[in-house]
C-alpha cells in the first residue's frame, strides 16, 4: 500500500505531486472515501478485467475532471449535475465503443459495468468536489491520482481473488502442479461474488491498522 | 403472467441488485446508519426504478435498438442508434429523480431533510441506472415483464438496505476492532450476507 511515483517533469510540482500521490493511501476513494464500490466489486474476478477497468475509469476520471474544470466558470450552478453528467456520458461512450472495437472479449466479459462508470461515484464526487473550483491541470492530475487510488484496490483484490479462486495470474497458471497432487484446491469461494466485499473489508482493516488516524470515531 | 412473478421474485431474491451485483453500494453505505431514513430511501428507489425502467424499455424497443425506428419510416430500418442508450436513460433517470425530489418535498418535509443530498444522488446511483442496462441487456420480451423486473430489483435493494441499517444499529454496542469499525466491519457483514442470499440460488418458479 506505499506509494511511489516517478515522473519528474517541471509540472509536477509537490503540491501537484501530492494530489496524484495522496488518493493512492490516505485519502483512497474506495477504502476511505467510499465512492464507487459499485462497479468496483463486480469485475474483480481476474486480474485483466480489473486492469482494464481500472484504465476506463482512469481516463474518465481525469477527462472529464478536465473538462469540467475547464467550463467550470461556464456552468450555472443549478444544473451543473447535468451538465457533469453529459461530460460524463460521452467520454464513457468514447471508452466503451473503443474496447467493442479493439478489446471485445473483455468488453463482453465486463457487460454492463462499463455503462456504470457514469454513475461510478468517484467521478462524480470528485468532479462537485475538486474539478468545479480548481484549475485544470491539478484538476487533472487529481482525476489521475483518483483513478490510480480505485485501480490499486482493484488489482489487489482482483490479486487474491484470481490466485485463490483459480490459481492464475492474468490466466497464467502459477501454482505448480504438484500442489495439487498433494492434494491442494482451488477456493471456489473467492470466485464468488460476496468475497470480493470480505476481501475490501480486510484491505481497510489492515490499512486503517497501519493509519490510525483513519479509524473512524462514534 | 407465471413468466412476470417469476422476474420478479428472481430480481428481488436471486438477482438481488446489492448481493449479487453490488450496485447502489455507494447510498447503501451511507445511508444505513439508521432504519428511519433506509426506509425512506428505499422507498424512493422502489419507486425511481419502477419508473425509469419500463420507460427506458419503451424508449429502448421504440427508438434505440438496431431497426427499432422502422415504424416511423420504413428507410430508417437498418438504423442502430443503441450507442446513444448510455446518455438517453441517464437523462430520463436524471429528471425522474428531480421530479420525485419534488414529490418527496412536497408530501413529507421531514423525510426530505433527513435524505438530504441522498436524494439528488439517487441519479448517480448505479442500481436505477444499472437496472435500466441489464432490462437492455437481457432483452425482456414486454412492457409488463421489464415493469415487474424494475420494482422487484428495487424491492431487493430496499431488503438489502433495510437489513443492513438494522444490523448496523444493533452492531453499535458490539466491542469491534477499532481499524475495523464502521465501514469495515460493514463491508464484511454484507458480504456475510451476501452469502446467505446464494442460497437462493437453486429457486426455480
Amino acid at each position: 500500500m506505499s506509494k511511489e511515483v516517478k515522473e519528474r517533469e517541471p509540472l509536477f510540482s509537490p503540491a501537484n505531486l501530492k494530489l496524484l500521490t495522496k488518493p493512492l493511501n490516505l485519502n483512497n476513494p474506495i477504502t476511505v472515501q467510499v465512492l464507487g464500490i459499485c462497479s468496483a466489486l463486480a469485475v474483480t474476478v481476474k486480474l485483466k478485467p480489473a486492469l482494464v477497468m481500472t484504465i476506463a475509469v482512469m481516463i474518465v476520471t481525469g477527462v472529464s475532471n478536465l473538462v469540467i474544470s475547464l467550463l467550470r466558470n461556464g456552468i450555472p450552478p443549478r444544473i451543473r449535475i447535468i451538465v457533469q453528467l453529459v461530460v460524463i456520458a460521452t467520454m464513457v461512450i468514447l471508452v466503451d465503443q473503443v474496447l467493442k472495437a479493439f478489446m471485445y472479449d473483455v468488453s463482453k466479459q465486463l457487460s454492463v459495468f462499463v455503462g456504470l462508470i457514469i454513475t461510478n461515484c468517484i467521478i462524480m464526487g470528485r468532479l462537485e468536489a475538486f474539478a468545479m473550483s480548481n484549475k485544470p491541470w491539478p484538476a487533472f492530475l487529481d482525476g489521475i491520482g483518483n483513478g490510480l487510488g480505485y485501480g490499486l484496490i482493484l488489482i489487489t483484490v482482483a490479486f487474491f481473488r484470481e490466485l485463490l479462486g483459480s490459481g492464475t495470474l492474468f490466466d497464467v497458471r502459477v501454482i505448480p502442479q504438484g500442489f495439487y497432487d498433494f492434494g491442494y484446491q482451488n477456493n471456489g469461494l473467492m470466485i464468488l461474488p460476496p468475497m470480493a466485499l470480505i476481501v475490501v473489508g480486510v484491505i481497510i482493516w489492515v490499512q486503517r491498522y497501519y493509519n490510525r488516524e483513519l479509524i473512524e470515531k462514534d | 403472467m407465471q413468466e412476470i412473478f417469476n422476474i420478479f421474485i428472481k430480481s428481488i431474491f436471486v438477482d438481488n441488485m446489492v448481493f449479487a451485483y453490488f450496485l447502489g453500494m455507494c447510498s447503501y453505505l451511507a445511508v444505513s446508519k439508521t432504519v428511519n431514513t433506509s426506509v425512506g430511501l428505499g422507498f424512493a428507489v422502489i419507486f425511481v426504478l419502477g419508473i425509469t425502467v419500463p420507460v427506458d424499455y419503451l424508449l429502448n424497443v421504440y427508438i434505440l435498438k438496431p431497426g427499432a425506428l422502422a415504424w416511423l419510416d420504413p428507410s430508417f430500418a437498418d438504423l442502430d442508434l443503441s450507442f446513444l442508450s448510455f446518455i438517453i436513460f441517464i437523462a430520463v433517470i436524471a429528471s425522474m429523480v428531480q421530479l420525485v425530489e419534488m414529490v418527496v418535498e412536497r408530501f413529507s418535509p421531514s423525510l426530505y431533510s433527513s435524505l438530504g443530498i441522498f436524494l439528488p444522488l439517487i441519479a448517480v446511483n448505479c442500481a436505477i441506472l444499472g437496472g435500466s442496462l441489464f432490462m437492455q441487456q437481457r432483452e425482456y420480451q414486454s412492457l409488463a415483464q421489464a415493469t415487474s423486473f424494475g420494482l422487484g430489483s428495487g424491492l431487493g435493494w430496499f431488503l438489502a438496505i433495510v437489513a443492513i441499517a438494522a444490523i448496523r444499529e444493533k452492531i453499535r454496542y458490539s466491542s469491534i476492532p477499532a481499524p475495523l469499525r464502521g465501514i469495515g466491519i460493514t463491508f464484511i457483514i454484507t458480504g456475510l450476507m451476501g452469502i446467505a442470499f446464494m442460497s437462493f440460488l437453486g429457486i426455480k418458479l
